[in-house]
């Protein structure tokens, strides 16, 4: 027999967060499909006389604009992490408390077993998803990182000579430019699945996971707001 | 050889070069170095009055492409003073004593130019089961290496060997190969390359000679006037690179018209070499002038990043057919499985729950108004 909840809108995500996580999203799709293409360019056309055509140049400018861009976006998130409100702050992404831990231990249940939940789950991101997305950041680091230090050799950027020290430290150009290339499915995995479990938890919670990222409110019972 | 202390010039003399060819060869020199054309002079007076310091030249494990291409540099001057005149002391290819005699004479070179003399190492030196794999005289090569090291007044690694370990440190290594840097604690000059470029190996060496020092080095210790720029940066044909026109295949239309080989595996974009700029043999060609991409030759591990012929290198783990994009691709479909099957059995397990919160929801929708 259902009980009847009420439920509270709490504005979770502020502005800087929503505009981080779309420009984000909008980044990573530039740079994944440049990316591609400059992993294994196709032919576009022969017509021309090399002289008149630019487009494989073209793609590699956008590639290295959107990295900028990438790394920015990162760099303001980072420090809201540290201004923004309390979902947005950086201890929500590293778990330390005996209760964070029982947290993920809840969503794992609630995700992969597949069971009701019982215990306590975090409005903004849950304990799981904030590890994660803790370990991402260090992936999107790690992309920031190999990325700059390939450029190094083709700019006179600042940010690619402070990363150029990768490239001896892996072994070469080579091997930068294969993990670079690798990390590309990392995102392609990632957007899958983060795409999938929002709308798998709007779905069966219905506590407006997928529209919170545009207006930033999310909904939650009121009798389970005061954790 | 060892023992006179004759200047370059006498030495040159003897051999029955001109002054002119003397002054030649300084501004050679001296434009080898990066100095303007006014120090030639400068040059001439060096190489009048210091006497040449002898030079050892070891070999490891390697297969002598490096002396093979050095006495092919395109300045015969050069090539026949550096051979010939300067006393190399010890060079089992090139010298003229052999057994016992040639170990002799290395020996005395040690004992009399120690801290002087310039140590040239083609080859890199095996290291496990105590070194077995590579014997010269009885010793180990690294015995060998140790103490011509110790009293060295530059050292210097020729060819991928012996600056980053080449074919022999390929996986698995089975010697236990490992270049020059690792082994010794003294700062090493490498002059990677399979072979390096003769004049490249050829304008070091004058260097050397000239100011007893070695030149500005990169990071990875390579000097930075031949390897701070990739091969990619001043190819020929790096304009069809940026219209994005490719050779497809070796035998196809665009071969013939000389696009870029990006596609075929060309590794100029990821080597720092000089090929594009000096070229190879008295400036005739290089390999892409040539039709052949780049192997990156002159790149740490460059056999460990094969098939040279495909962009992408093999997948660590995962076989000589994988790349990071075939084994991405099989985790994506292995992932797109994973979310349908995990969106239907949603639907069966959290029935009830979505059941219950629709039936709530409707109850509650007169109240939603008092909530907030
Ligand atoms: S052929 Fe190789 S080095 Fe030349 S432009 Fe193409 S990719 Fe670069
Ligand atoms: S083009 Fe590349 S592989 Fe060929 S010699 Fe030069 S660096 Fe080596």
């Amino acid at each position: 027999m259902p009980s009847r909840h009420l439920y509270r809108r709490i504005y979770v995500w502020e502005l800087p967060v929503r505009a981080f996580h779309w420009i984000n999203a909008l980044a990573i799709t530039v740079l994944g499909v440049t990316g591609a293409m400059i992993g294994k360019p196709f032919s576009v056309t022969y017509a021309q006389e090399a002289s008149f055509q630019y487009w494989y140049g073209t793609v590699r400018f956008i590639h290295f604009t959107a990295g900028y861009v990438f790394l920015f976006n990162m760099l303001v998130r980072t420090y809201w992490g540290f201004v923004g409100n309390r979902f947005a702050a950086w201890d929500k992404f590293i778990p330390t408390t005996k209760a964070a831990f029982q947290e993920i231990v809840q969503v794992l249940k609630i995700d992969i077993l597949q069971v009701r939940g019982t215990g306590a789950i975090h409005i903004g991101h849950n304990r799981l998803a904030g590890l994660i997305y803790f370990i991402t950041a260090f992936i999107f680091g790690f992309q920031a990182l190999t990325g700059f230090a390939l450029y190094a050799s083709m700019s006179h950027s600042v940010f690619g000579k402070m990363a150029a020290w990768v490239i001896p430290l892996m072994g070469g150009e080579m091997a930068v430019r294969q993990w670079h290339h690798a990390m590309l499915w990392f995102y392609v995995l990632f957007t899958l699945v983060h795409v999938y479990l929002v709308f798998y938890h709007d779905y069966v919670e219905g506590r407006g996971t997928t529209s919170s990222m545009v207006g930033g409110w999310k909904f939650e019972r009121d009798d389970l707001l005061d954790r | 050889m060892s023992g006179e202390k004759h200047t370059l010039w006498a030495v040159m003399r003897e051999k029955g070069y001109s002054r002119r060819d003397f002054m030649q060869f300084c501004s050679f020199a001296a434009a080898a170095a990066g100095l303007g054309p006014n120090a030639s002079a400068a040059v001439a007076k060096a190489f009048e009055k210091k006497a040449r310091p002898p030079v050892v030249w070891l070999h490891f494990q390697e297969c002598t492409c490096c002396s093979e291409s050095f006495i092919r540099a395109s300045h015969p001057i050069v090539a026949d003073v550096l051979l010939d005149a300067i006393s190399l002391d010890y060079s089992e290819t090139l010298q003229a004593a052999s057994g016992h005699a040639a170990e002799k004479c290395k020996a005395d070179t040690l004992k009399a130019y120690d801290g002087k003399y310039i140590l040239l190492i083609e080859g890199s030196v095996p290291t496990k089961e105590n070194g077995v794999y590579c014997t010269i005289g009885g010793r180990t090569a690294e015995d060998i290496l140790q103490e011509a090291a110790k009293g060295a007044a530059a050292i210097v690694a020729w060819g991928n060997c012996a600056s980053y370990g080449c074919v022999q440190a390929a996986k698995p290594n089975p010697t236990g190969a490992t270049p020059i840097q690792k082994l010794v604690n003294k700062p090493v000059i490498n002059v990677p390359g399979c072979p390096p470029i003769a004049d490249v190996m050829v304008a070091l060496v004058t260097h050397l000679l000239m100011f007893g020092r070695a030149p500005e080095l990169d990071a990875q210790g390579r000097p930075k006037e031949f390897y701070s720029r990739r091969v990619h940066d001043t190819c020929y044909r790096r304009a069809y690179f940026d219209a994005g026109m490719f050779v497809e295949s070796f035998d196809d239309d665009h071969a013939r018209k000389g696009y870029c080989l990006y596609k075929m595996g060309c590794r100029g974009p990821v080597t720092y070499n000089a090929c594009s700029v000096t070229k190879w043999n008295e400036g005739t060609s290089y390999p892409i002038q040539s039709g052949h991409g780049c192997l990156g030759c002159s790149e740490n591990g460059f056999w460990d990043n094969g098939p040279f012929y495909r962009h992408l290198p093999s997948f660590p783990g995962f076989g000589i057919e994988s790349t990071a994009d075939s084994v991405g691709v099989a985790l994506g479909a292995v992932a797109a499985v994973g979310v349908a099957a995990h969106a239907v059995s949603t639907n069966i397990r959290k029935r009830k729950l979505i059941h219950e919160q629709v039936a709530e929801a409707v109850k509650d929708t007169p109240n939603s108004e008092k909530v907030d």
